[in-house]
């Protein structure tokens, strides 16, 4: 591997921290990942890109900015990518998942907040990843009250500019966002300097389409029993859909699908036919937040879908292809990403039946409802999605959890009790 | 002959069992190396009754499986079995360990439909209890019936077990009569293992197991606050390595 350093250094950032970092991170992926059985050729290309995340990744990322690109660091499924790509910039989602840097957090951020807006928080400010050294600007969203209150404090570190989300999905609310979406746009223009040509923006939005509709596919052959592919891979595949170029990840996922592909035909799969099969619904999966999988698939079971914005949120409906006039093609933008069903709006039924349609589509047999330890939003409507749930006779079970290591135990006797259960 | 093990953070039980009868059991103090009692333990029962097969449940399961079990099985599976054997009825067990509090729900034929299972802090389990009968110059033994014996108690407001010492030291400091403070550590642990467990169907039979079931005082307590009649069995504290046994015996 190439050394980074010089440019590291150059970046700014805290050099020994940033090394203590990626050395905890080395075995624990051996563990979690390279030691896994029957894994699919596709992923080692997804392994060599999170080996080079900090590495090769941040010199492209550093290339395109020297040609004029604007990098864009985003925390959230609602910002457009097409508009962000439309003008030459590139979007990079950059929410926090790790333990290592919740401690510089709690400087100075009020403890008893989501861990993903913590470790974000501590990253930037104690420059310990590039991932917040590279970016031109941030975008943050009103969302939940821990991230749009913090977005106000990330402010005053990086250059920040915030989306207003509508807390519902009635025709307020979708004027509210249309407007946001032009805004952005032109944000982005002023940004870049460039103006957004129709046929600039329906190149982008076909682009992004692609990618959806390869993960999507990817995550269709999740459904046959045997899997093909574990579910802890499948989340690595979701997790790298942030960072990379969006171009090429979609080439590699249609490689890796096409594998797969393969596999199901002959019936071969990473488990045994007949496994539990697990679903995970709620809150994102930042990178390198693989706990709650690893423990899953440590228990005799595998996960086969997870509703989560590092999930299927991020790729369900496409953008309406072909509109013909500018102002049709944000009005289908902003149209497509408003139905993504987060639970910071009131109220969110449509996410409820999502959740029904991936047990059925999944054949799924037990759901566990993931909660980062004090998100509000989606721990509140676990009661909901519970009950609902409950009318289908899916058995649940109920997990709030951190970065944190310290409840690794607790999780294990949970996890494979509710495995114990559906078996 | 069939064993069970249960490796717990505060004590390692072990049973054996031939022919659905109990014919042994132990109780040891973890101590510093739960594991190393457990191996000892394992070790003398292997010798003495050489069961056919051994099944390990409790936090330390895993650690075991490598070197002697058979195979494990979860706290929370292998309460319910022992609890079913001992009580064909039951539809929801309590059990409230040492570091761990939990509620399950069974159906008519004894599997497990649900369960609630404290999360990462020790309020509402055994060690609360001991920490604070240590307090108040209480021997565990003693502490249930004392405090079921007090004619008043005082509110308990931390749920924190840091945290409720140091209120409970500044109660005994005020003078403030110690059975009423036992009394009130009692209702604590209580109000919080009922809170666990609310959101589950309690039928009936409810069986109370674990080290935390040999306290009269949570036991009345749990009963006045679920409105249910609830059944304790004799040595509690040995129902999940009977679960374990149990296990043995099936697979
Ligand atoms: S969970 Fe909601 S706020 Fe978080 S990334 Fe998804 S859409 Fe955005
Ligand atoms: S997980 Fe919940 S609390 Fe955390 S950023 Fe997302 S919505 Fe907010």
């Amino acid at each position: 591997m190439e050394d980074y350093h010089g440019m590291w250094a150059e970046l700014g950032l805290d050099l020994e921290r940033h090394d203590e970092f990626l050395e905890g991170l080395g075995p624990a992926y051996q563990e979690i990942y390279l030691n896994q059985e029957f894994r699919p050729k596709g992923m080692e290309y997804f392994d060599f890109t999170t080996s080079e995340i900090h590495g090769l990744r941040i010199k492209e990322l550093l290339e395109l900015k020297k040609k004029g690109h604007k990098i864009v660091g985003t925390f959230c499924v609602y910002v457009p990518e097409e508009i962000v790509m439309a003008a030459r910039g590139v979007w990079v989602g950059v929410c926090g998942g790790s333990q290592f840097s919740i401690p510089d957090a709690e400087r100075i951020l009020p403890s008893n907040l989501c861990p993903l807006i913590k470790s974000a928080f501590g990253f930037m400010e104690a420059k310990t990843s590039p991932y917040y050294q590279v970016p031109d600007f941030f975008v943050g969203e009103a969302t939940c009250d821990g991230k749009k209150k913090v977005w106000e404090i990330f402010g005053n570190y990086v250059p920040f500019y915030t989306m207003e989300i509508p807390n519902s999905k009635s025709y307020m609310g979708k004027r509210l966002w249309l407007d946001e979406v032009i805004k952005f746009k032109e944000k982005m223009e002023r940004e870049s300097g460039v103006s957004i040509t129709p046929e600039e923006l329906e190149e982008k939005i076909q682009l992004i389409n692609r990618k959806r509709r390869t993960l999507a596919r990817f995550f269709d052959l999740r459904k046959a029993d045997p899997p093909p592919i574990s579910g802890k891979d499948a989340l690595l595949v979701s997790q790298i859909a942030y960072y990379d170029d969006p171009e090429r990840f979609t080439t590699k996922v249609n490689v890796l699908c096409d594998e797969l592909e393969e596999k199901v035909q002959k019936g071969m799969g990473v488990v045994k036919k007949g496994t539990p099969r697990i679903m995970i619904s709620g809150c994102p999966f930042a990178l390198p937040f693989w706990k709650l999988h690893h423990t899953v698939e440590s228990s005799k079971a595998v996960v086969v879908c997870e509703e989560s914005c590092v999930g299927t949120r991020y790729f369900t409906n496409p953008v309406d292809e072909g509109c013909p006039t500018l102002e049709d093609k944000f009005k289908a933008i902003a149209d497509r990403y408003l139905k993504i069903n987060c639970s910071c709006f009131t109220p969110n039924e449509e996410r409820i039946e999502e959740i029904a349609r991936y047990v059925r589509d999944f054949k799924v047999d037990g759901v566990i409802l993931f909660t980062l330890q004090f998100c509000l939003t989606y721990s509140i409507e676990c009661i909901k999605v519970q009950k609902a749930l409950k009318r289908f006779n899916v058995p649940v079970l109920e997990i709030e959890t951190d970065y944190g290591e310290q409840d690794v135990g607790q999780l294990q006797t949970r996890i494979e009790a509710f495995i114990e259960q559906i078996s | 002959m069939f064993g069970g093990i249960d490796i717990g953070s505060r004590t390692v039980k072990i049973v054996v069992m031939e022919n659905g009868e109990v014919r042994d059991f132990q109780v040891r103090n973890s101590g510093y190396d739960p594991y190393a009692q457990a191996s000892e333990l394992a070790s003398e029962l292997i010798k003495a009754y050489k069961p056919k097969r051994l099944v390990a449940t409790g936090y330390g399961r895993h650690a075991f499986e490598v070197d002697f079990a058979h195979s494990v099985i979860t706290e929370i599976k292998a309460h319910s079995l022992g609890a079913r054997y001992l009580c064909p009825n039951c539809r929801t067990v309590i059990d409230v360990g040492g570091q761990d509090s939990k509620g399950i729900s069974l159906n008519e034929k004894g599997r497990v439909i649900n369960f609630r299972m404290n999360d990462r802090c020790a309020a509402g389990t055994g060690r609360f209890l001991e920490i604070m009968a240590k307090t108040l110059g209480f021997s565990i033994e003693e502490f249930g019936k004392e405090a079921l014996s007090a004619e008043e108690s005082v509110k308990i407001n931390s749920m924190c077990t840091v945290f409720a010492e140091s209120e409970v030291i500044s109660l005994i400091s005020r003078r403030v009569p110690l059975l009423s403070i036992a009394l009130g550590v009692h209702k604590a642990i209580a109000d919080r293992i009922s809170s666990l467990i609310g959101r589950l169907n309690l039928s009936p039979d409810v069986v109370f197991t674990g080290g935390v079931a040999n306290n009269i005082c949570v036991h009345r307590l749990l009963e006045r606050k679920l409105k249910q009649k609830i059944l304790v069995p004799r040595h509690p504290e040995i129902v999940g390595a009977m679960g374990a046994a149990i296990e043995a015996g099936t697979a």
